[in-house]
């Protein structure tokens, strides 16, 4: 009888018993496997420690951004699969992007057609796992394609084989001043546009900013090629005979069909999201604000740009970066098919090597996480900022 | 004069005939090059008629745009597939692709591909060889669980099936019932009927199930399990106690910040080391511990979404009824926060279902993982193309089933608020 009185009258106290129940547990529940483990590799005879990371790997990678072979380091390999990873994942967002805005758009196009073609795209893509997709890519499409000797030819400058695509290489001279120049060019552009915003908020005036922009970031760069010297040619890939049967070609850029396919799976399964949103957003301007703008006098460029787009945008970003941040967990699945990205380079080839599973496992994950709640992160303070601010 | 005039009511009797005759003129064109390989504009030169369709149909489209005809059937087609120059070009290209595209998809699916035989050499045609799924269909669909025993799979599935047929035709009452044993004594049951080892069974270990029933028993069990796991850490992510929230929060980050692969492989890797020396835990009870966890962490996340879009007057009222927390939540907050998020409950189990092929890295082959294995064989080289293509259609009935049936349910549970 009293115990229940106490408890009932005693909030702190009735709070207080889940919580120290939850966290003992927990406790408890890490010191038995930290215990067990410390047990299991004394047993084993390896010590905890990331020492690894400075021994030499002695295994090679089949496609790298930076300079890397056997006698690297390991933490040097987790670096080539951890750029290997952001590149697919930069791609995949590129197209998922670009498909996903079409797409989204034609599901609400007014011609019949294109909106049911737009919507059985979405349907299709989205209900099949996207790991048969990169398998159907992988061992099926891209295993169709010719050898070199028959590849198929763009113009002469890039060909299509089942060894991956050949692209030319660009060949830069004073590369660096010509970066400057671009990045000259968006800070300009960043000025033009914010004197763009306060011209048409304070006075009504409205400037082309969009092809101001444009001449901008196509001109500084031009001219650095004219006066400063740079210059760029291509190194076109050749066919080169190695034996009398087998071909190749040298030069240029190899991109890798592991490459290939995980990217169009990546980009076509995401971009069937990406729609969604699209879609979603455009929808969700309600007809009224259309309407309001264009009885104020806003032409149909500047209802679309002004009053639709900032709101859509609204609702479509952050669930949209959710899915460029599912593509990049996603990419993983590289592992399927030797695409060489961290899982595969690191969790797989390096584990195998030292066996040191618990550092390992622990830096892939928690580099996934880093990624992620960078990405989450910056969608809360991108949500805070465009919220409706309301007066 | 008025051939070039504008296409208006006036000139309707000569403007749609012509227009129709010509938009038909080059789907025929299209249709008969794409089917019968002939060239019906052949007599032209070979650039004009390679665009001569294109062209006829855009005059052919143009002519018959005519706003308020008064055909009703005409104004129906203008507006949904003719209602601008635009529009019109896609229409076209859209038509072109789709009867371009038909005959080789037929030829490789149905007239070229082979029905008969039993091996690779039977496949003489150069569509797909179909044989190859008839012949591994068996495995496809129970992995190397042996023949003989089969029929026990088979009969927990029809079981399975059997009773939730029955409970659709039930009285409320009993359907009560038939639920707590779907979710209490069934999985038990049939688990233990596959795997055997007692009442005059058979054992057979996990590594030999696979196929496509392990990809249902993986669903069905991680969504068992990940379904009660995600709303409690949804509840304890909303808990006004800072340690219960806060461990939640951490636990719920942390299984949507990595991606499953990396689970997967923690779960064979690195989990037994974190065991007492000896004790072996199977892979497949690893494996649904991982992709349970995993997928209940997303489900946290949509429960909560559903638990902060209440209003706050159903907490109060609740409260002033002397409900306590336990009771508030269960009869109160959480069906109709529940309800909210059909939607993405059946979101998060799709992905669940989609998400079951990736088990391969651990080394358990379901559908996905059989077919792998089969087109290594050496006597089924080559037959990647058939394999994937029937697994993407069967994942794809699956799943679109699944998302079919949860808009249905939707509205049916929908209320007016």
């Amino acid at each position: 009888m009293n115990f229940k009185k106490l408890n009932i009258e005693n909030k702190k106290i009735r709070d207080l018993i889940p919580q120290a129940i939850t966290v003992l547990a927990l406790l408890s529940a890490i010191i038995y496997f930290a215990t067990n483990a410390q047990i299991n590799m004394g047993n084993r005879g390896i010590s905890f420690g990331f020492g690894f990371l400075n021994q030499e790997a002695s295994f090679d990678i089949t496609f790298s951004m930076i300079e890397y072979d056997g006698s690297h380091s390991y933490g040097r390999a987790f670096l080539v699969g951890l750029l290997n990873t952001i590149l697919v994942s930069a791609i995949g967002i590129f197209f998922a992007t670009i498909m996903g805005v079409i797409v989204g758009i034609s599901r609400l196009s007014d011609n019949y057609l294109i909106a049911k073609v737009a919507e059985w795209y979405v349907e299709i893509f989205r209900n099949i796992p996207l790991i048969l997709q990169i398998f159907f890519w992988y061992f099926a499409a891209l295993r169709a394609l010719p050898l070199p000797e028959n590849a198929i030819s763009f113009y002469d400058i890039s060909f299509l084989t089942i060894k991956g695509w050949y692209v030319p290489k660009f060949v830069w001279a004073n590369f660096n001043i010509f970066l400057l120049s671009v990045i000259a060019a968006f800070i300009a552009i960043y000025f033009i546009n914010s004197y763009a915003t306060k011209q048409r908020e304070q006075f009504g005036k409205q400037i082309p900013s969009t092809i101001i922009s444009l001449a901008t970031l196509i001109f500084i760069p031009l001219t650095t090629f004219l006066f400063l010297g740079v210059s760029l040619t291509f190194e076109y890939p050749v066919l080169k005979q190695l034996s009398p049967t087998v071909f190749t070609y040298a030069g240029g850029v190899s991109i890798i069909p592991e490459l290939i396919a995980l990217a169009l799976a990546l980009s076509m399964y995401t971009a069937t999201f990406i729609a969604e949103n699209v879609r979603a957003g455009i929808l969700g301007v309600g007809k009224g604000q259309k309407e309001a703008a264009a009885s104020i006098g806003l032409n149909k460029n500047q209802i679309l740009k002004l009053v639709v787009m900032p709101q859509a945008l609204r609702i479509i970003i952050p669930p949209t970066t959710n899915q460029y941040l599912n593509l990049t967990k996603n990419s993983s699945l590289a592992a399927a098919i030797a695409y060489p990205d961290i899982v595969l380079v690191f969790a797989g080839t390096a584990l195998m090597q030292t066996g040191r599973a618990i550092e390992i496992i622990s830096i892939t994950m928690l580099t996934y996480l880093t990624l992620s709640i960078s990405i989450s992160i910056f969608m809360n303070w991108y949500n805070k900022k465009m919220a409706i601010k309301e007066k | 004069m008025n051939l070039i005039a504008k296409p208006s009511k006036d000139n309707i009797k000569t403007y749609v005939p012509i227009g129709l005759f010509l938009v038909s003129l080059s789907f025929l064109d299209v249709f008969v090059n794409a089917f019968f390989n002939f060239n019906l504009m052949g007599f032209l030169p070979s650039q004009l008629s390679y665009f001569l369709p294109l062209i006829l149909g855009y005059i052919g489209f143009y002519l018959i745009r005519i706003e308020f005809s008064g055909v009703r059937s005409l104004d129906i087609l203008n507006k949904n597939i003719n209602s601008n120059n635009f529009n019109a070009l896609l229409t076209l290209f859209t038509i072109f692709i789709i009867i371009k595209s038909t005959p080789p998809m037929l030829d490789w699916f149905i007239l070229e591909a082979n029905f008969v035989g039993n091996s690779k050499d039977d496949c003489t045609g150069d569509g797909a060889c179909w044989v190859f799924i008839k012949v591994w269909f068996n495995r496809f669909m129970y992995g190397l669980y042996p023949d003989s025993e089969q029929w026990r799979i088979n009969t927990a599935f029809l079981i399975l099936f059997t009773i939730v047929g029955i409970s659709f035709f039930v009285s409320e009452k009993l359907k009560k019932y038939f639920i707590l044993f779907l979710v209490f004594v069934f999985p038990f049951l049939g688990i233990k009927l596959i795997s055997g080892g007692s009442f005059g069974l058979e054992y057979v270990e996990s590594a030999a199930w696979g196929g496509l029933s392990l990809t249902f028993i993986i669903s069905a069990f991680a969504i068992l399990f990940c379904f009660p796991i995600g709303v409690i850490l949804a509840l304890g992510r909303r808990s006004s106690l800072p340690a219960i929230k806060y461990i939640s929060i951490g636990f719920i980050e942390l299984w949507r910040g990595v991606p499953l692969i990396t689970v997967l492989f923690m779960s064979a890797v690195m989990f037994p080391m974190f065991l007492p020396d000896g004790t072996f835990i199977d892979k497949l009870i690893r494996v649904l511990i991982a992709i349970t966890l995993f997928e209940a962490a997303y489900m946290a996340e949509v429960v909560r979404g559903g638990l902060q879009a209440l209003p706050k007057g159903q907490y109060e009222a609740a409260k002033s009824l002397g409900m306590g927390y336990w009771r508030m939540n269960a009869l109160i907050i959480l069906p109709q926060a529940l309800k909210l998020v059909i939607p993405g409950i059946a979101n998060t189990l799709l992905a669940l279902v989609k998400d079951t092929p990736l088990i391969f890295v651990v080394g358990l082959m379901e559908l996905a993982g059989m077919i792998g294995l089969a087109k290594t064989n050496p006597k089924w080289l080559g037959m990647a193309m058939e394999g994937y293509v029937f697994a993407g259609l069967v994942f794809w009935v699956i799943c679109y089933a699944m998302s079919r049936y949860s808009q249905n349910l939707e509205r049916k549970l929908s209320t007016e608020r």
